[in-house]
């Protein structure tokens, strides 16, 4: 928490300093050469907690805290011929401490794995042609833990119709990614077992969206996704108990297909509040079905400030490949105990702070919104976590 | 439940064909923030524990690939 705060600090010094050598523009002028658009820092608290660890089999702590901080930045210029060009550079650095993590080795009370760091930069470019409603993006990015790395890459393209009302999207990415073989310490060395090396694990994904503004205020968007992962999609590290007593490491099948399918709505209710709606099904052929359903009801205390009571309700069917402590048979092919694919239901509900000031957030005019947000969770299957996150946002 | 998704569809759908064009200078409460048809960047990370914590992800309320941050 207190790097959160640490980190806040810096950089509303930092605001402040360039908030007094270089006063607001209010003008929407076109800036020819790189202009910063937006500046936007995220820092999150997230601590969990629950009985069903995988990396002990299924039983066991899964007490875990994350601390993360991150930046973007947002840069953009137009064009000769009137294109906008908008570059995206963040970077985001997690510090977590995992108590199940740390149960690789059974016997140690703190070992390497009980603690890691993910960094995790990104670049995208976005070229628009406001004229005629088009935009085509690229871009990359990277996420580097110490048993896990991935490089990805995107293309993405959007086009408004002729009315404005409207906006088809389309968006590939790519995802690349090396998991070290990390396997609990009591298999080492056993026929059988994944412990040296690296394995890949490849995902692509396709997504369509669709929005449309139904009337002054009212508006909705459709979103599908077709996600193909292949590779190495077990962990190394997670731990399954057969009914005989034995311990094997977990075994996924190398290939799985996900569609998901979404709807979002955002209705504005009289002058006051705002109706976000959100609603998504899921399939994969893991045998995992799932339903999710989240409404966040804004309301504007003033025109600066507005709260944002939200709530999600998430229910999924078991992985066929699922089942807990000592109950996988020694006939089966493939076999987890990771309780995030069992069968349950979740709530997470929680409250949103926004100031949007205008002369800007402790008195820093370029520092013009803070938002914070708290919400809990809860898992039918005795799983909770707490997480606050602020965000502030300089232009 | 097994037809919920084609029914919200196409509610929507008859929704949309049902609109008449909204012009720019009527977009005021179209294009206040939270009207986004986004997640915003403060619920980042909890998006991100969502689809570690759940068999799901993707379409997009939380990631759908690169960067394990398993756990």
């Amino acid at each position: 928490m207190k790097r959160i705060f640490i980190t806040g600090f810096a950089l509303l010094g930092l605001f402040k300093a360039y908030a007094q050598n270089d006063p607001a523009d209010s003008t929407s002028y076109k800036p020819k050469k790189l202009k910063i658009e937006e500046i936007n820092l995220v820092s999150s608290y997230y601590r969990q907690d629950g009985n069903n660890s995988a990396v002990t089999g299924g039983e066991g702590t899964e007490k875990l805290t994350d601390i993360s901080n991150a930046i973007d930045l947002r840069v953009v210029k137009y064009g000769e011929n009137n294109i906008k060009h908008t570059f995206d550079f963040e970077v985001g650095v997690d510090h977590y401490s995992s108590a199940s993590s740390d149960k690789i080795d059974l016997s140690a009370n703190s070992s390497a794995s009980s603690s890691d760091m993910r960094v995790y930069p990104s670049l995208n470019y976005i070229r628009e042609n406001e004229e005629k409603g088009r935009a085509m993006g690229i871009g990359i990015s990277s996420s580097s833990e110490y048993d896990y790395q991935s490089f990805g890459g995107n293309v993405s393209f959007s086009q408004k119709t002729k009315d404005r009302n409207g906006e088809f999207g389309a968006k590939f990415q790519a995802y690349l990614d090396q998991v070290k073989m990390l396997a609990p310490i009591e298999l080492r060395g056993l026929p059988n077992v994944d412990d040296s090396g690296n394995a890949s694990r490849n995902t692509f994904v396709g997504s369509l969206t669709y929005s449309q503004i139904v009337s002054k205020n009212f508006q909705v968007m459709f979103q599908a996704d077709l996600v193909s992962q292949q590779g190495y999609l077990s962990l190394p590290f997670h731990r399954v108990y057969f009914t005989d007593g034995s311990v094997h490491q977990e075994k996924l099948p190398d290939s799985r297909l996900k569609i998901p399918l979404a709807a979002r709505a955002s209705y504005f209710l009289g002058d006051n509040i705002v109706l976000r709606g959100y609603y998504r099904f899921y399939t994969d052929d893991w045998g995992i079905q799932s339903h999710t359903a989240d409404i966040e009801i804004p309301v504007k205390i003033t025109s600066f400030v507005s709260v944002s009571p939200f709530y999600r309700y998430y229910t999924q069917t078991a992985a066929k490949y699922f089942k807990g402590y000592e109950m996988h048979g020694p006939q089966s092919d493939f076999y987890t105990s990771n309780y995030d694919l069992s069968k349950f239901d979740s709530s997470f509900f929680g409250l949103g702070l926004r100031l949007t000031p205008v002369n800007g957030v402790f008195g820093i005019k370029r520092l013009n919104m803070l938002e914070i947000r708290y919400g809990h969770y809860v898992r039918s299957n005795n799983l909770d976590s707490d997480i606050i996150s602020i965000n502030l946002r300089f232009k | 439940m097994k037809h919920l998704p084609l029914w919200i569809a196409a509610g929507f759908m008859a929704m949309a064909s049902g609109c008449s064009p909204v012009k720019e200078y009527q977009k005021n409460k179209i294009n206040d923030s939270d009207m986004v048809l986004s997640n915003r960047k403060v619920e980042k990370t909890e998006l991100s524990f969502q689809s570690y914590r759940e068999g799901s992800s993707g379409a997009n309320a939380g990631k759908s690939g690169g960067g394990c941050g398993c756990n």
